[in-house]
């Protein structure tokens, strides 16, 4: 009796020791950026259907939480939806996607390109027809994004504004919500993801993109890194990456999780393969 | 055999009393998820002195620390008793038609057409607003996307209920006061106004309190039509939002105060329908009363 319970308990010591051993090759945890999560729990999800024996664990909260938590060792990847900034070099940042919005117009609108000032002063309410920009005489309808969406975030960023400064005629949540409603509407503006404005527009739906600052609104341009109304999607380590970690980066990296990023409207980086090679060894 | 019988029926009582009882648990369960949800928001609201500002506030910036719900509230109330004023003699007109003047084959395929109407899940009303109805509206008064396109897609939507549950208590009405006004010689008409809607206008009025609430609550359809800035109701052609898009338009994407906040937006909406109920129960055990004593 007592030498099976010793048995027992010897076999018990033994399973849990293997266990705290191999926990670092069988559990990963990331936190951080709601934009980055969405993506980074699909990866996460095909990655543990690959690896059975793995489980990896996806936590929003914003970039500076995903910045901060890997700073503590409170988690093994951050989720960073911008680049770096130089008082965070003590961190490595792996490129997994790129975020574009482009400015779409219905097909049947004169302009062909706004300036910022011009998009600034339309968003703003202080242009609110078209005739005041050379175009026909038809009222602005201005498309703007429920609160706490990214498009609306790097929107906000880019252009310095606030969410109360903007004026706008109808909000959208989704995409697709938005390209229908610039579709129907003559005078409309509004902002999208670039890879479901470019799909839309492919399928014949009567919207243009407006290039920016001289660069064309294509997916192209946004993988290239030209297109300025764009940012970086990063999973942001502290050390170099050995084991699962460096598995799991490799292949959020790779080609395999292509489908998943344009599925989000997101764009996968070009260069994918060389940069993981010269980042990760 | 009586014994047995009774048994049986005790069985049911509390086989019968336990699902009631599940059915009240969950809805507390509910209730008081909506409330630990909401309740840090309340909380901070009420200790730094800006919880009034919910109710008269105009702005709704979250991510800028302002609240304001009022202009959410209205644009419900208001989209809603549009929808409900435009849907009530429609869908009484057509219980009418169907009970008393339709021939039975005209009658059975207009009854059809209603269980379809019935039937179109909201997402397809949704889409058809924003293909079809926004674009119409906007070539007339643009934006489009508008407080008249929602009340529009809501009054398509809660019409087949009004139909269907008025023809149903039409058709409940005793059939020996029909052939008692016909002795008299009344009209069709005078019998109808005088006689038979009198009679149904408890059933009636249980419609348009489940219409209201449907429309109260309706989400998607409202979403995608209604243009969703958030402005006090000022006109057909405004853009307003109601109460439930902003959940579903912010709730995927908001943390901290932002997601109480919209908690406590949902337990409003909860408390709004609850009024509603409860105002109606009171109407019509009113008239009852009043019928009684009458």
């Amino acid at each position: 009796m007592i030498k099976s319970l010793t048995n027992v308990l010897v076999l018990l010591s033994t399973v849990l020791s293997l266990s705290v051993v191999q926990a670092d090759n069988r559990q990963l945890t990331l936190t951080g950026s709601s934009t980055v999560a969405p993506l980074a729990l699909e990866i996460a999800k095909r990655y543990e259907s690959l690896h059975p024996d793995v489980r990896i664990d996806v936590q929003m909260g914003g970039s500076s939480r995903g910045i901060n938590d890997v700073r503590m060792g409170l988690t093994d990847i951050g989720m960073v939806s911008r680049a770096l900034k130089p008082t965070e070099q003590d961190l490595t940042p792996f490129l997994i996607a790129m975020d574009g919005i482009g400015i779409i117009l219905h097909e049947s609108n004169a302009m062909s390109t706004l300036s910022n000032v011009q998009i600034i002063d339309i968003y703003t309410g202080k242009i609110n027809n078209w005739q005041q920009l050379g175009a026909d005489d038809r009222q602005i309808t201005v498309v703007n994004k429920a609160e706490g969406r990214s498009t609306l975030e790097l929107f906000l960023q880019h252009f310095s504004l606030k969410n109360s400064q903007i004026k706008a005629q109808v909000v959208i949540g989704e995409n697709q919500q938005g390209i229908k409603t610039v579709a129907g509407n003559p005078g409309a503006i509004g902002y999208v993801s670039i890879g479901a404005a470019e799909y839309e527009q492919a399928l014949g739906t009567p919207i243009k993109l407006l290039p920016m600052a001289g660069e064309v609104a294509t997916v192209e341009s946004v993988a290239k890194g030209y297109y300025p109304l764009s940012r970086q999607l990063n999973l942001v380590v502290k050390t170099k990456p050995v084991g699962l970690l460096k598995k799991f980066i490799a292949f959020a990296q790779s080609t395999e999780v292509r489908d998943l990023i344009d599925a989000q409207f997101f764009v996968a980086p070009l260069n994918m393969e060389s940069k993981m090679d010269s980042k990760v060894e | 055999m009586h014994s047995n019988g009774s048994r049986v029926d005790r069985r049911l009582t509390i086989l019968l009393l336990g699902m009631a009882g599940a059915t009240a648990l969950l809805l507390a369960l509910i209730m008081l998820f909506l409330l630990s949800e909401a309740w840090s928001f309340f909380a901070n609201r009420w200790m730094d002195g800006s919880w009034l500002q919910l109710f008269y506030s105009q702005n709704w910036y979250p991510l800028e620390g302002q609240f304001g719900m009022a202009p959410m509230i209205l644009s419900s109330l208001a989209v809603t008793v549009g929808a409900v004023a435009l849907a009530l003699p429609l869908g009484l007109g057509s219980a009418i038609f169907l009970q008393f003047y339709a021939s039975p084959r005209s009658a059975q395929s207009f009854r059809l057409l209603l269980n379809v109407l019935a039937g179109i899940p909201s997402v397809v009303f949704g889409l058809w607003g924003l293909t079809r109805l926004v674009p119409l509206i906007t070539s007339w008064q643009p934006p489009g996307a508008s407080m008249l396109a929602a009340i529009v897609v809501l009054t398509l939507m809660i019409l087949p209920t009004i139909a269907l549950t008025s023809a149903s208590s039409l058709a409940s009405v005793p059939r020996e006061l029909l052939a008692g006004s016909t002795a008299l010689g009344l009209r069709r008409n005078t019998q109808i106004l005088y006689i038979i809607l009198p009679a149904a206008r408890a059933g009636i009025s249980s419609g348009v309190l489940l219409a209201t609430a449907r429309a109260l609550g309706e989400t998607l359809a409202v979403l995608m039509v209604a243009g969703n800035v958030v402005q006090n109701p000022s006109g057909l052609f405004e853009p307003v939002r109601v109460l439930t898009a902003n959940i579903a338009l912010e709730m995927a994407y908001a943390m901290g105060d932002h997601r109480a906040s919209l908690f406590a937006s949902g337990l409003l909406l909860t408390v709004l329908v609850w009024l509603l109920s409860w105002f109606a129960h009171h109407v019509s055990r009113a008239n009852k009363q009043e019928r009684q004593h009458g």
